[in-house]
């Protein structure tokens, strides 16, 4: 199997604040490849964000501090790497964009001076140079007249057009990697669809790897190979995306799957939420931490941290954090129940029974 | 048939946009709303759907009279209200009430929950002092919340908790219609699907009539039994649920249907999408006919310039040239 372009092994990032430690996130490890697109769903406050900050090193230290086992690039450790050394890469190997195009551009440059400057920096190309690719690079984007745009200053073009502005500063010096923190959340489903669209046909045609990071199944499913679920700081499930969605192996991503409203299926069929809300970051529940609002619960979720377990599966790698996660499998249902009993003591092994006295 | 809960006829929303002269006449009007109009029935549900300024939360507004309409009639029971002085419209007031889309910013930091949901009782004067604590703590049972948390401020409570104390208050005076504006798009899915379905028990134990305003449509599929999609101030499809989804009419119903991703990777890997080009144009600076034919996919199966010159207007379903062509062969 080919190296990844990218190694995350055990990443933690911790801030520390006034309210005690709180941990964004707790011990995450993904791998990705060249071409690939990785999917980071979950929740807000589930540590996505973060994850995508720290790997590119914008986490503000202090407060925050960043550790791993391992988070290499292309072999290159990035955790070691010198601010000089990091600014190279940033915006060049590996970019990033960010979900609100409104906070993220410059209110006070042009279009054209904020594209270029990336160009200048990274490439060292002359202005003139700069100038050309900029245009191309809106062009790329289906902006109409890119050479206008790029005298133009943010407030003047619509949220759809500026989206579009940070997809090509983020692929004007056609990284290996891209970073889009919710590329298209804030944005009406007609252009979600263009600028998707658009992420689609510039990954085939330069190769970069995505990390997608949004709350939004229906994106992520119609982008990712894998797909990482996330949940108060830690991965939950990882899988291929179909597998995934086709048959969660973790409650939460159940629960999360049973909540979208859907435009096939019964309108009227009530949706299953998932009860409760997610747990505060600095107080965490002991055990697992989505115990509390889970429905397949067993005495040990409380007491024990579920690590990721390896699921067998004729297909490619899949992990779980469930103690429980054989009884969310289609095939285990008939012979789990004694299996199950055996494994966590609980004598009914139902979960709706609650902890053995 | 009997009078409709709610009936807006040729609703129209002009603001002014800059002044020129020394008479500080407005330069521009941009029309937020150029009219609409639909009927809602007691207990019914109606969506209305479309992107961001299409003018949806600025008809809701001009319903429940936090904007005067420029023109046009809105009626409840029967009854025209978009006109009322402050005294005249208390008592609709009471009866048609809202929900806003962010439960940070609609609720205030200041009081507690029992204040926030008594001021209702208070102004209308509806309750003594003393009923009106035991009715806050009726009104957070209701939505599902810990009645013993009434002395507690808003932001001791989560985002989807402080949505069911906006609802809480939208319940208070016991009204008849809510207009629901963006309810649950600023949760999380785990959390908007909780408040979809507090919203649809609530429907069914009071019998409220819901304005549903959102830009999600498998979340209006969900709550909705009729549909009106908008695009620049206008209404231009309007049906049945069903109908509306499995048989969309007009092409921007069908574009924004296949715009929305189903989370289904088997469905999204091979269905076909149909992506719009550019952007909403405009409300200042509307195109002039069909308002949507620059971006109609399916304009050249219209004759002419028909869909750039002249306007399509909403027969019983769409706005459209193509479907009224349509419509016209199939009824000779």
């Amino acid at each position: 199997m080919a190296t990844p372009i990218l190694d995350v092994q055990n990443l933690r990032v911790r801030f520390e604040t006034h309210h005690g430690i709180v941990r964004a996130v707790d011990g995450v490890s993904f791998h990705l490849h060249e071409g690939e697109t990785l999917g980071l769903v979950g929740e807000s406050g589930s540590g996505k964000s973060v994850t995508n900050l720290a790997l590119m090193g914008l986490v503000p230290q202090p407060p925050g501090v960043i550790e791993a086992d391992r988070l290499t690039y292309q072999g290159r450790d990035l955790l070691t790497l010198s601010d000089r050394e990091l600014r190279r890469l940033r915006g060049n190997e590996i970019s990033m964009i960010f979900q609100d195009p409104m906070t993220s551009l410059n209110p006070l440059l042009t279009i054209g001076r904020q594209l270029t400057e990336v160009l200048e920096v990274h490439k060292k190309l002359g202005r003139r140079e700069a100038r050309r690719l900029s245009a191309e690079g809106l062009d790329d984007v289906g902006i109409p007249e890119p050479q206008k745009r790029l005298d133009q200053y943010p407030h003047e073009l619509s949220g759809g057009m500026r989206q579009r502005v940070m997809i090509a500063m983020g692929l004007l010096c056609k990284p290996k990697i891209l970073l889009a923190d919710e590329p298209t959340t804030a944005l009406d489903v007609t252009i979600q669809a263009q600028i998707l669209e658009l992420m689609r046909r510039l990954q085939e045609s330069h190769g970069t790897a995505i990390v997608l990071v949004t709350h939004d199944l229906g994106v992520v499913a119609g982008m990712s190979d894998r797909v990482n679920v996330m949940y108060a700081g830690k991965l939950v499930e990882t899988a291929e995306a179909g597998p995934l969605f086709e048959e969660p192996r973790h409650p939460y991503t159940k629960g999360l799957l049973g909540s979208v409203p859907r435009l096939t299926g019964d309108p009227d069929a009530e949706l299953d939420s998932i009860p409760g809300a997610p747990p505060d970051l600095a107080a965490l529940p002991p055990g697992c931490s989505f115990a509390p609002r889970c429905g397949f619960q067993v005495a040990r979720c409380t007491e024990d941290i579920p690590t990721l377990f390896e699921l067998p599966t004729v297909q490619s790698e899949r992990r779980s954090a469930c103690f429980e996660h054989a009884r969310l499998g289609p095939t285990l249902i008939a012979d789990t129940r004694g299996r199950l009993n055996g494994l966590d003591g609980n004598p009914d092994g139902d979960p709706n029974e609650g902890t053995p006295a | 048939m009997s009078t409709p809960m709610l009936e807006v006829t040729d609703l129209h929303k002009h603001f002014p946009i800059g002044t020129k002269g020394l008479l500080g006449k407005p330069a521009r009007w941009l029309h937020a709303v150029d009219g609409v109009s639909f009927s809602l029935e007691r207990g019914e549900t109606l969506g209305l759907v479309g992107e961001s300024g299409c003018g949806k939360s600025t008809t809701a507004r001009a319903i429940i009279g936090l904007y005067p309409p420029t023109s046009g009639s809105v009626k409840f029971e029967g009854q025209e209200i978009s006109h009322l002085t402050r005294s005249e419209r208390a008592p609709f007031r009471r009866r048609i009430q809202m929900i806003f889309q962010d439960p940070y910013a609609s609720l205030d930091p200041r009081q507690t929950v029992a204040s926030i949901l008594a001021e209702p009782l208070k102004i209308h004067r509806l309750a003594k002092p003393r009923e009106r604590k035991l009715r806050a703590m009726q009104l957070l049972d209701a939505v599902g919340l810990n009645p013993r948390h009434i002395h507690r401020f808003p932001h001791e409570f989560s985002g989807g908790q402080r949505q069911r104390i906006g609802v809480a208050r939208a319940l208070s005076l016991e009204p008849d219609l809510i207009i629901c504006d963006e309810p649950v798009s600023a949760l999380d899915v785990s959390i908007q699907a909780q408040v979809v379905n507090l919203l649809e028990e609530l429907q069914e134990r009071f019998g409220l009539s819901y304005l549903f305003i959102a830009h999600d449509l498998a979340v209006v599929r969900h709550i909705c039994d009729r549909v009106a999609v908008m695009y620049l101030g206008k209404v231009v499809e309007i049906a049945e649920r069903d109908e509306l989804f499995g048989n969309p009419q007009h092409p921007y119903t069908k574009a924004l249907m296949s715009a929305v991703p189903h989370p289904d990777p088997r469905v999204e890997r091979t269905r076909e999408r149909i992506v719009l080009e550019g952007d909403v144009p405009s409300p200042l600076d509307p195109p002039s006919g069909c308002r949507f034919h620059p971006r109609c996919i399916e304009r050249h199966k219209v004759a002419g310039d028909l869909c750039s010159t002249v306007e399509p207007q909403l027969d019983t379903r769409s706005a459209c040239h193509l479907t009224a062509t349509a419509t016209a062969a199939a009824s000779i």
